[in-house]
């Protein structure tokens, strides 16, 4: 296996094409697809919006998240530290391939055969559910919307709502494929069944996976965010617990996550809190009735900390609260897996090229209108828009010819341009032409293009005020 | 007298200089003294969307020399017509120029968009223009979140006596973003179709914003798709100076 965000490129991917523009307009024409994402709009548009009677709120967060950002190394070895003397057992994961091994690993070892796993953005992106089947494991989702993503053989296509990219009755097919009978269209119904299915894998799995919300360095404490109770289950039935924990979800405090958490809670789905808060402090203990024999959290960094100290470190401030997807106009015309990448939306955009040193999501950054609605919505205040900005300079590698060759358009057009004789000499042409230029077919296409005022605006003036001469 | 630079912006000197025009009716209406400096460009923001900072510098370079310039016996402020342009200016110039940091800083601070100068500086929200219309307002993006423009531009068409009628989602963007709407005009497409049918649905006779590239594109796509019931795109200097007395 090597080591790229997804090894499986393309895999479970329902907007198919070859590149983002091209994904981009099959989501659009998809009826299906935008029928889906009506609800969406509905239900997690104006999430966060409580929150923004409180801009102090955004600050404080900001604030929490850049004190860990300022010493990631040092909390880090704190919460080890703390995570050890409760009994838990750390590993250091720097790639996904090592923190794919380390994780079969120890399901082997433990002779282990079936694996329950609660919703983790962090496992997506080691792709360990594959690994898993490869090891021979049974691994199953256990989030609703993730296990009807893992059942119809697809990525989640948002980090809070996996499946909100499909409509009730394709989840009924899904469903009713598994069940091998009729399903009614029915949501209440969908849910029964599932349940009772999912109820069965916990009693029998012999490993919990998680991924991790917070870590509070100070106690050694892990905070788990649900609203099924799927993660207590994880968390509590199998012998073994493993949580993977990407290493920004590192926090200074245990008291910081009373602040922080209704924070997430409010941006990811306008609650106050999540049906579900899991604090968990170690394993089993002598005299406890439940928890795990053994619990292992896997540190992952995936070239997290390459990012400190670069103009993109407050990108590991994310939370992961799926609030830049839900107020994005691309995201919201387009759906997750438009993206073909595990994270998706604007911090998508960001993370998938960063993360993969270049090599993947590298037009992704171009399919932004940069109106900045991301940058408003993020609860820690993450300039995301100024971001993907910046990509576009920063990724791909600036010596392809593509590169090149637009390097040299924009060079001569500022060339031309920073001269009032180029200016002048460059919008003549295009008056003479009369606006036909090549290039614009992908414009006028849909849209009329103006054509340019017979004369200027300065000719104007220069014509109306004869005595001002600078 | 308030004495004022206009920074006209390549798009409305080129292709809307009547809306150029209608901003130095409405700055004198206001009781402002208007220049024009002739050596300005453009501010190199297609430039720096198109992923080419050093090109940008290179634009933004000579929008400083320009504007930079004129000293402060001179104007008092820079006045543009866009929210974006302006943004271009206050919002990316000081992180762009790091050279010329201290210079790219000062200019930020004297430029504005003509509504946040109108209403946020000036304090004037009544420049005796009379409307007797209803208008929606589209926020444009750069504006709004870069500038952090507030309730100015529908503060001047409700002083004017304009009756606003609010859209769904006045604040989603139109779908332009400069090269975006060259390289993604699918979703571009859609989403001026959205603000569109948004407009549409007030019944209002305009559809207002500060930023001509966004009407540029609401327009475009409005008369693409033949008579419609859509309100027309209107920058606010041109509703606001067609409501000004014909003798000022």
């Amino acid at each position: 296996m090597t080591d790229v965000v997804h090894p499986s490129a393309g895999h479970g991917i329902t907007t198919p094409g070859a590149d983002f523009h091209e994904r981009s307009a099959n989501a659009v024409a998809n009826p299906v697809l935008q029928q889906a994402l009506h609800n969406l709009d509905r239900r997690l548009r104006t999430a966060g919006t409580a929150a923004a009677a409180h801009p102090e709120w955004k600050d404080r967060a900001a604030a929490i998240r850049r004190e860990t950002l300022l010493d990631l190394d040092g909390w880090l070895d704190r919460l080890e530290r703390a995570l050890t003397t409760r009994g838990v057992q750390v590993h250091r994961a720097s790639t996904p391939e090592d923190a794919r091994r380390i994780i079969v690993g120890l399901a082997r070892a433990r002779g282990a055969r079936t694996v329950v796993k609660s919703k983790s953005m962090a496992t997506e992106e080691i792709d360990l559910g594959n690994a898993l089947e490869e090891a021979g494991l049974t691994s199953v989702e256990t989030d609703l919307g993730e296990y009807i993503v893992q059942l119809a053989g697809e990525r989640p296509s948002h980090m809070i709502t996996p499946a909100i990219h499909k409509t009730l009755p394709q989840i009924r097919d899904v469903l009713a494929r598994e069940a091998g009978t009729d399903l009614a269209v029915d949501r209440e119904a969908l849910t029964a069944w599932a349940r009772e299915r999912l109820r069965g894998e916990f009693l029998r799995a012999d490993i919990g996976i998680t991924g991790v919300n917070f870590a509070a360095a100070d106690t050694g404490t892990l905070v788990l965010v649900t609203n099924e109770g799927n993660g207590r289950f994880c968390t509590t039935l199998p012998p073994v617990h493993i949580a993977v924990m990407p290493v920004e979800k590192v926090i200074p405090r245990l008291a910081d996550v009373g602040f922080l958490l209704p924070l997430l809670t409010t941006h990811a789905t306008g609650q106050a809190l999540s049906n579900y808060v899991t604090m968990i402090s170690g394993p089993r203990r002598a005299g406890e009735v439940d928890g795990p024999e053994e619990l292992h959290v896997v540190f992952l960094d995936n070239r997290r900390r390459t990012l400190l100290g670069t103009k993109y470190e407050e990108m590991l401030a994310c939370i992961r609260c799926g609030a830049c997807l839900n107020v994005c106009p691309m995201y919201r015309n387009v759906s997750g897996h438009a993206y073909d990448a595990v994270y998706s939306g604007p911090m998508g955009k960001v993370l998938t090229p960063l993360l993969s040193g270049g090599t993947e999501g590298a037009d992704l950054p171009y399919g932004s209108t940069l109106c900045h609605a991301c940058s408003d919505a993020c609860p820690v205040k993450i300039p995301l828009g100024d971001m993907i900005l910046s990509l576009r300079a920063d990724v791909p590698d600036p010596h392809t010819p593509t590169r090149r060759r637009r390097r040299l358009f924009w060079t001569l057009f500022a060339r031309a341009w920073s001269t009032p004789r180029g200016y002048r000499a460059s919008t003549a042409l295009g008056r003479i032409s009369r606006g036909r230029v090549p290039g614009l077919r992908a414009w006028t296409a849909t849209r009329e293009l103006p054509r340019p005022a017979r004369e200027p605006f300065r000719d104007r003036w220069a014509r109306e005020h004869p005595e001002e001469r600078r | 007298m308030p004495k004022v630079a206009l920074f006209v912006t390549c798009v409305a000197d080129q292709v809307f200089p009547d809306t150029a025009a209608a901003t130095v009716r409405v700055l004198e209406a206001a009781g402002v003294e208007v220049t024009f400096p002739p050596l300005q460009t453009c501010c190199g923001q297609p430039a720096i969307t198109a992923g080419e900072p050093e090109a940008a510098a290179r634009l933004a370079d000579h929008h400083l020399d320009v504007f930079g310039a004129l000293g402060s016996g001179e104007i008092d402020a820079i006045v543009a017509p866009s929210g974006s342009c302006t943004a271009m200016v206050c919002h990316h110039y000081p992180s762009l120029m790091t050279e010329r940091r201290a210079e790219a800083d000062a200019l930020a601070a004297r430029t504005f968009e003509l509504t946040q100068y109108l209403v946020d500086v000036l304090g004037i929200d009544d420049i005796g223009s009379r409307l007797d219309t209803t208008v929606t307002v589209h926020d444009a993006c750069h504006g709004l979140r870069n500038l952090g423009l507030g309730p100015g531009a529908r503060r001047l068409l409700e002083v004017a006596g304009a009756t606003l009628v609010e859209m769904h989602e006045p604040d989603t963007c139109c779908g332009f973003g400069g090269v975006f709407s060259f390289g993604f005009p699918e979703v571009s497409t859609r989403l001026a179709d959205a603000k569109l049918g948004h407009a549409a649905s007030t019944s209002a006779r305009y559809l207002v914003s500060g930023d001509l590239a966004c009407l540029m594109h609401i327009d475009g796509r409005r008369r693409k798709v033949g008579p419609s019931s859509a309100p027309e795109p209107i920058h606010i200097a041109d509703l606001l100076a067609s409501g000004l007395p014909s003798t000022s």
